[in-house]
């Protein structure tokens, strides 16, 4: 199908991997940080706000390069994991996932944001009057309400890890069948010459994926819209 | 037995109330704004007052002095909020059973009747915004009815119904009324929701007790006359005696008997009926030939003249008061004096039992 070399293949089937490993493994904290953002008063509240926002407005080579300080084997949180559980993320296609998971942190956690504060906290009292605790209660009302508005953000998150390059590179470089995602391959087949049609053909594809999940998104988002208001 | 005492200021207004609900329906009458939902949300749970005591069946829920304060999900009192607040991702059925789960030991659901008692059987299986807002509103009640409270705050239930959909409802908080054991606390600003439910009736203006009593007292104006300025009227019990289908209803009271607009009720059966002040007529001597069902031999206790040509007449007819509102030139006309006996004249159309 669209004619693609087994690179390219490679790079279209390791860049859903990463995507979709960053995405799973960002949205329990995207749901927390959505959480806390949406509902809660603490102390702290704009810091965080400010952190998950910084990939969005940081220079991509930025992140990476910090990401590279952090986790690289020599980095504190990089030589700790390694030592620690043997997990190494420098140059791996793991590293890959975090990369695109901090960049697609601050979409998917705006989305649930928007959707937890769409929710009624009204809805969220008369639990508290039948007997649920705050646990009980995101679990049985605030988060089936926000649900469509959370798989939405997920949809955006993994549509942002997919086309991320910036950080990548920096972070875990470019190596075939390891880290050289899909735009990575675009990137590189613009390096050689006669490399044009694989690059064209790849781009048809980036922008597939990004189109189905625009429409995804908006979809899903529109159906939680229309739940929380209950019609 | 639940004792509430509370002061709390929110926004330039100031709450400062005390009183006790026994069994029965305890009402919190008073116009909005008048501290009334402030108020249920401190029982409840839902709000903090700056200072106050919530003590049900003997058990401090609130005590600020000593830094008490059981969360709303631990205080079991169920809560039917005017707008219902019914989960909209769930049916109607999931929506009952909510607070289930969360009991601490369970017994068995008595939801067949429940769901009999609000008349939502076909409604299980649907989703709440499908209904009606007097069938969500029931579904609201039967939510709170099974997680077997100990109290339970019906908080302006039928304010966001349309008038003619109240009708249905009220039947059905009269069963409610009847059959429930345990204290309700019944927040309207509709003196007619009052007088058809209340036992006990707590009067707030601008964040005060402005009176507090049997509902009868209450709703006959004689303690704060300014709470239904020109629709006095008295609540009398009276018990069934005699229904025929398609004919008034019967009842026994003490003054005589008494007709009223068909009930569908064994003999017996303890009735309210409330009869408006501007309905009684007064006949001095044999009526003769009327069309006035009710006849009720009295004596007069007391003439009020307000000096708008009106006079609000109290009568004494076997023990209960009943109002009359007439006009100065009647009065006068009849020769009407304190001590007179007179008979009370009331349509039958215009008495309600309930």
């Amino acid at each position: 199908m669209f004619g693609l070399t087994p690179a390219e293949w490679e790079a279209v089937e390791l860049s859903l991997r990463v995507a979709g490993v960053a995405t799973l493994a960002s949205l329990p904290f995207g749901i927390l940080a959505g959480l806390a953002l949406a509902r809660g008063e603490f102390f702290g509240r704009t810091a965080l706000n400010v952190l998950v926002h910084l990939p969005l407005v940081l220079p991509p080579v930025v992140t990476g390069y910090i990401l590279l300080i952090l986790f690289g084997r020599r980095g504190p949180i990089g030589e700790f994991l390694e030592s620690t559980f043997g997990i190494v993320l420098a140059f791996r296609w793991t590293g890959a996932a975090l990369a695109a998971g901090v960049m697609g942190f601050p979409l998917m956690v705006r989305a649930i944001r928007l959707a937890i504060e769409a929710v009624d906290p009204r809805l969220e009292q008369a639990a508290g009057t039948l007997g649920a605790g705050r646990i009980a209660t995101f679990f049985l009302v605030t988060l089936p309400l926000a649900l469509p508005g959370v798989i939405a953000g997920a949809v955006l998150g993994f549509a942002k890890a997919i086309g991320e390059f910036g950080a990548t590179i920096t972070f875990v470089s470019n190596i075939p069948g390891e880290t050289r995602t899909l735009p990575a391959e675009i990137y590189t087949l613009l390096q050689v010459p006669g490399g044009e049609g694989g690059a064209i053909r790849l781009t048809v594809i980036a922008i597939i994926v990004a189109v189905g999940a625009l429409v995804a998104s908006e979809i899903l988002a529109q159906r939680a819209r229309r739940r929380v208001a209950g019609l | 037995m639940l004792e509430v005492s509370a002061r709390h200021e929110v926004a330039g207004f100031t709450l400062d109330v005390a009183f006790a609900a026994g069994g029965g329906v305890t009402a919190l009458f008073g116009r909005s704004g008048a501290g009334k939902t402030t108020l249920a949300g401190i029982v409840s749970g839902l709000v903090r007052p700056k200072a106050g005591r919530v003590v049900l069946d003997g058990e401090v829920l609130l005590d600020t002095a000593a830094g008490t304060m059981v969360p709303a999900r631990r205080r079991r009192i169920g809560v039917v909020f005017q707008e219902g607040r019914l989960f909209p991702h769930l049916s109607v059925r999931e929506n009952l059973l909510f607070g289930r789960r969360f009991l601490p030991r369970r017994a068995p659901a008595n939801m067949a009747a429940i769901v009999e008692l609000l008349g939502i059987e076909t409604l299980l299986d649907r989703r709440p915004r499908m209904l009606s807002g007097g069938e969500q509103q029931r579904i609201a009640i039967g939510r709170a009815l099974l997680m077997e409270p100990r109290a339970l705050i019906l908080d302006e239930p039928l304010a966001a119904i349309d008038l003619p959909r109240r009708a249905e409802i009220l039947p059905y908080l009269d069963r409610l009324k009847r059959e429930m054991r345990v204290p309700i606390l019944y927040i309207s600003h509709a003196i007619e929701e009052i007088a058809r439910l209340a036992d006990t009736v707590v009067v707030l203006e601008a964040g005060r007790v402005a009176a507090a009593g049997p509902a009868a007292e209450i709703v006959a104006g004689l303690r704060l006359p300014s709470l239904a300025p020109r629709d006095e009227g008295v609540i009398l019990v009276a018990n069934v005696e005699r229904t025929m289908p398609g004919r008034p209803t019967l009842l026994r009271h003490a003054a005589g008997e008494l007709a009223v607009p068909p009930v569908d009720a064994p003999p017996g059966t303890p009735l309210r009926v409330r009869i408006h002040a501007r309905d009684v007529a007064l006949a001095v001597g044999e009526p003769g030939r009327l069309s006035f069902r009710n006849r009720l031999p009295a004596v007069v206790q007391e003439i009020t003249r307000r000096g708008d040509g009106e006079v609000l007449v109290r009568l004494d007819a076997g023990g209960s008061a009943i109002l009359s509102r007439v006009t100065e030139d009647a009065i006068d006309d009849l020769g009407i004096r304190v001590g007179d006996p007179v008979t009370a004249l009331m349509k039958a159309v215009a008495v309600e039992g309930y």
